[in-house]
């Protein structure tokens, strides 16, 4: 295996609405950004790869037209996944490890303000029994939710107490869209949205950009001082059909963590991709994580700002700069796709 | 095998979402113009060549694209093709012209309709001029333009356009 570790991560901040920018005039800053970090031009670069949807943006192949962003000529390799750009990261991942590339950028972006994005994740389900119904996902998280306090397992305190670290931990992250000092009590006294979830716990609608750089050991050691290396990742999937798994534990994300190697060192940091608050706690025990000795989302996580197609990056990101910057060793990032955790990716990130 | 007969073979599901679109500031801006009959490109920073409709960004550099620069409504067929069956839904009948145009002052082409001509006239390097719809008919839209029409004019070589124009952008580079 080749030793492969991010060097430079940049991210826009996170807004309801990104107003008139369209989505190369969103990226290009932060992808500048991203490069002059490292002291890089896109000449550097071996592989491009992305991740984004264009069912927000409701043009097809509306992802091509980001590559204006890039500076591509001459023509360069370059790829996309309509996933989350935490599987672009993969596959950028797989192609360094099959030595065709030393050195890979890797970018996700949404505009969620363009659609009612709850609605247009209908459009990921089985599309003959299930998404003329239009489930929205909002309603399905719910469902799941419910299996969970039903469960015994947690209580709707456990997920006030989620809403509330995250705000708090938000208020340290200049990109958050949501934070500040909530008390349990306070977010209980809110009204239910859709039972048993109240608004807080899902995931605010956001806009945004996010630019990655990873490379090899012999370039990261002489780009950055301390580069964070990916020592495992690996990914994961649920049955399709809803009905079809126990919605109170994620066995994708379990199986992904131990593949992973998420125990095989102290964990001092987690970034979860939760965009609703009971999801957190699921991540949690699927992933044996224990909040007296890992910080669970210091960057507030999902829950503090949610770039559809972006987020997944953004736990990585933030665990890679927790290590870049010295305040963090060892860290555990995750990304999710899918209705009710179906997809799931864990990396281990370590100094 | 009676049950391929009883197989469904399909259903109705209709999809309707709504959605709100922001063009970007370039393009708005371009957009803008042409409700005023104007057409705005804008200058790479990089590589000094004009981009109409702008987008932005500079696709050969990734840089940011600010300069304005009008350009008038005169250009050279780079491609074309003779459309020989019916786009639905559009009031333009076959055969047509579909070309992609250069206009004068420009490095990037954009696609268009040549008409009011004998389709067997036009050649690569055939000037062209754009015929505008009524003024109180114009919007913020491309269709402002009905179609570009054949100019009385000796058709160019467009390998010597090329080379003028790289010439020319020379002069504007600063990165």
């Amino acid at each position: 295996m080749r030793e492969v570790a991010i060097v430079s991560y940049a991210q826009t901040p996170m807004r309801r609405d990104a107003g008139a920018n369209n989505d190369v005039e969103m990226l290009m800053g932060t992808l500048q950004e991203a490069l002059s970090n490292v002291g890089m031009t896109q000449k550097d670069i071996d592989f491009t790869c992305s991740g984004s949807c264009d069912y927000l943006g409701g043009a097809a192949f509306a992802f091509v037209s980001a590559v204006d962003a890039l500076g591509a000529v001459p023509p360069i390799a370059e790829s996309h996944v309509e996933m989350d750009a935490a599987w672009a990261l993969y596959e950028a991942w797989l192609k360094i490890q099959c030595g065709k590339a030393d050195t890979a950028l890797i970018y996700g972006f949404g505009k969620s303000s363009h659609c009612a994005l709850p609605d247009m994740l209908c459009l990921q389900l089985d599309p003959y029994a299930m998404q003329p119904l239009w489930p929205d996902s909002i309603s399905l998280a719910a469902l799941q939710a419910n299996a969970l306090l039903q469960s015994g397992k947690y209580t709707e305190r456990d997920l006030a107490e989620v809403v509330a670290n995250s705000r708090r931990n938000a208020k340290g992250n200049p990109k958050a869209q949501l934070k500040g000092d909530y008390t349990v009590e306070q977010l209980l006294k809110e009204p239910t949205f859709v039972s048993p979830l109240r608004k807080h716990d899902c995931c605010p609608i956001s806009d945004g950009a996010s630019v990655l750089i990873m490379t090899t050991r012999e370039k990261a050691e002489k780009l950055c001082k301390r580069p964070a290396f990916i020592t495992g990742i690996d990914h994961r999937i649920d049955a399709h059909g809803l009905g079809m798994r126990d919605l109170t534990v994620s066995t994708s994300t379990r199986i992904a963590g131990e593949k992973a190697g998420v125990h095989k060192g102290k964990v001092d940091i987690a970034e979860l991709y939760a965009p609703f608050s009971h999801q957190e706690l699921i991540l949690r025990d699927a992933l044996g994580l224990d909040p007296a000795k890992t910080k669970i989302n210091p960057s507030g996580g999902a829950l503090a700002g949610h770039v559809f197609m972006a987020c997944g990056l953004d736990r990585i990101g933030a665990v890679a700069t927790s290590i870049m910057n010295g305040e963090a060793s060892r860290g555990v990032a995750h990304a999710t796709s899918g209705p009710c955790l179906q997809q799931n990716l864990v990396a281990v990130l370590e100094g | 095998m009676s049950d391929e007969k009883t197989m469904v073979e399909g259903f109705e599901a209709p999809i309707s979402l709504h959605y709100t679109f922001a063009a970007g500031h370039a393009i708005s801006k371009f957009l803008r113009s042409m409700k005023e009959g104007k057409i705005v490109g804008q200058r790479s920073p990089a590589t000094g060549k004009v981009i109409v409709p702008p987008r932005g960004s500079c696709p050969e550099s990734g840089k940011p694209t600010t300069e304005e620069v009008e350009l008038g409504d005169t250009g050279t067929v780079i491609t074309f093709t003779v459309v020989h069956i019916p786009i639905p839904n559009n009031p333009v009948k076959p055969p047509f012209i579909v070309a992609n145009i250069c206009l004068d002052g420009a490095d990037q082409t954009f696609i268009h309709l040549v008409s009011d001509c004998n389709n067997d006239d036009v050649k690569i390097g055939t000037r062209v001029k754009a015929v505008w719809k009524d003024k109180a008919e114009w919007d913020y839209s491309m269709d402002n333009i009905k179609y570009f029409k054949p100019l009385d004019e000796a058709p160019v070589d467009i390998e010597k356009l090329k080379a003028s124009r790289l010439k020319e952008v020379g002069k504007y580079r600063h990165a």
